[in-house]
């Protein structure tokens, strides 16, 4: 029996050992370097940096750190007004996103059996066709002589087309869009689950319908909402391709500000310090993630 | 009680059709004559001829298949092994370890494992010389690093959720551990192992902003095609593309849906 045990303990922490190399080396392991590079000072090289640890002549090593990257983002407000601009489009994403997907994710889940699984397909199914092509068919839907703005002047409700894409607007309709099967899906899943004998209880006792649902069914599918929010707010702080192809100049957004540092000015010790501070900024609701995602994730 | 159900449908009509629009508007551009969106100017296929005709994109897509192609099979095995491991093991530090490990991924903005996997590679090639140049198989590594959490979570309900019995017995008759997983274990979670397959398939095929910095000169994928594309204009060729990816996607889904209903029934049948 020892030889056999000893065997088993070996085969699992193999098994347990493989991805956690992978995810160590190609994950943990790649962000000490976004924070080494952005303590280095850029310099017009291939890679475009200057190494911390030098040896300068007479084989004396010295260590450069630099802090200049970080000082720079504190000095020009463009940067922290990124910051900003990143937190309160995640932010106001996130509401949106609660606000369009828990009617949606309720009326599923209290739908007939039968129904449910497929209304669930129907929901993840634009999901697998291409994200890109799916933010782009938003661009025809809303420019000035777009789908909307055709329809509305055809009916003769408006006779100037409306200013929508290039605006916040347009990139809070994208947002959600583009995030709210992210949403849906862990809410559904605690939503299905849902005790229904308390609401029958509640029911019994002369509780109304909307008394019902403010004081059981909303409480208790908290967890579902914060586990879905999470989905949304943590990956929307460092979006890129939404804010770049439906946002105009007054959507301030890090992710844009660090990919035109990185591409365009190939500036990459200030793109690491800005992807330092994103990090820094999302530590916390990961966090709060982890306590939430162990009790829905598993549901799925 | 009648109320609610009105409310519900009402609601599930305005947010699918929320949804489906820019799908619909897509599939019918296609095949409208005119350059432009605004116009109606009958139907034609032209942008279908023209878009196999153009090289650089087709290129591309082949590319992105074959990037997708070999991330899919790297995620699969590595997100069952974390799986396993996450469902089956005990309590450990180093699983907890690997728990957050295999979330993380799943939210991480794009950018951020971008821009540190480039940096990675730079180094290791620094260091050893190898990614001698990046491409195909940075891409790849990439994807794979990101594609597998999501199989895991997959995967990890499948394992969860089964019906562990038959390894049981096969155990109890002295079968060693790696044949009842090879013979019980896989054919039982074969149905997530595609699941997860196909959805790392696609999450690579779709993906941007990683590719962009990970990806070298000479290696174009097609989400970059799309993108520059889109970025000097709207171009209708880009409207037929969406259209086959739907069109495809659409199929494997109703051939899929159909497959499960016909297994359903088919155990229904064996219940009785």
């Amino acid at each position: 029996m020892m030889p056999q045990l000893r065997l088993k303990l070996r085969s699992q922490t193999i098994i347990t050992a493989i991805p956690t190399f992978w995810l160590t080396l190609f994950f943990v392991l790649p962000f000490l370097f976004v924070l080494k590079i952005s303590l280095s000072e850029a310099a017009l090289a291939q890679p475009p940096y200057l190494d911390l640890v030098r040896d300068v002549e007479d084989g004396l090593v010295t260590l450069k750190i630099n802090f200049a990257n970080y000082l720079l983002l504190l000095e020009d407000s463009l940067y922290f007004s990124a910051l900003l601009g990143s937190l309160k489009v995640a932010f106001i994403s996130t509401i949106l996103c609660i606000l369009v997907g828990f009617p949606m994710a309720y009326a599923i889940a209290t739908a007939d059996k039968k129904w449910r699984m497929p209304l669930m397909m129907l929901i993840i199914l634009p999901f697998w066709t291409s994200f890109l092509i799916r933010v782009y068919a938003w661009i025809g839907i809303l420019k000035s002589n777009g789908v909307i703005n055709n329809t509305l002047i055809s009916l003769g409700i408006i006779d100037q087309p409306l200013e929508i894409l290039h605006t916040p607007t347009a990139v809070y309709i994208g947002i959600v869009y583009s995030y709210l099967p992210f949403f849906i899906l862990p809410l559904y899943a605690t939503l299905v689950k849902l005790d229904r004998s308390l609401l029958e209880a509640a029911a019994d006792l002369g509780a109304k319908p909307i008394t019902q649902f403010f004081t059981i069914t909303l409480p208790q599918s908290v967890p579902g909402i914060l586990a879905g929010s999470m989905l949304v707010f943590i990956p929307v702080m460092g979006e890129f391709v939404i804010p770049d192809l439906l946002g105009g100049p007054d959507t301030l957004m890090l992710g844009k500000l660090m990919w035109i540092e990185f591409f365009n000015n190939k500036d990459w010790p200030v793109a690491s310090a800005l992807t330092t501070v994103l990090l820094i900024a999302l530590i916390i609701p990961f966090i709060f993630m982890q306590n939430y995602e162990r009790k829905v994730v598993d549901d799925i | 009680m009648k109320k609610t159900k009105l409310l519900s449908i009402i609601v599930l009509l305005i947010g699918f059709a929320f949804l489906y629009a820019p799908i619909f508007s897509l599939i019918i551009y296609s095949f409208n004559e005119s350059r432009l969106v605004t116009v109606w100017a009958g139907f034609s296929t032209k942008w279908y001829v023209e878009l196999l005709n153009n090289e650089p994109l087709l290129s591309a897509a082949w590319l992105s298949i074959k990037i997708a192609f070999f991330n899919a099979w790297l995620a699969v095995v590595l997100g069952t092994f974390a799986a396993i491991a996450l469902v089956r093991f005990p309590k450990s530090k180093r699983k907890q370890t690997l728990e957050v490990m295999t979330t993380a991924p799943l939210v991480m903005p794009e950018i951020i494992i971008g821009l540190s996997m480039l940096l990675l590679f730079v180094a290791l090639k620094d260091m050893f010389g190898w990614p001698e140049n990046r491409g195909m198989l940075t891409i790849v590594l990439a994807h794979s690093t990101f594609s597998m959490a999501y199989v895991t979570v997959i995967v990890r309900s499948r394992l969860k959720n089964m019906d562990r019995s038959f390894e049981e017995a096969a155990l109890d008759l002295g079968a060693k551990p790696l044949k009842v997983f090879f013979t019980i274990t896989l054919p039982l979670i074969a149905p997530a192992l595609a699941a997860g397959w196909l959805l790392a398939f696609t999450l690579s095929m779709d993906d941007l902003v990683v590719a962009n910095f990970v990806s070298g000169p000479g290696a174009t994928t097609l989400p970059m095609v799309v993108y520059s594309s889109v970025r000097l204009g709207v171009s209708p060729q880009i409207n037929a593309l969406a259209t086959i990816i739907i069109a495809v996607v659409s199929f494997a889904v109703l051939v899929s849906g159909i497959i499960m209903y016909k297994k359903e029934q088919a155990q229904l049948k064996r219940h009785i």
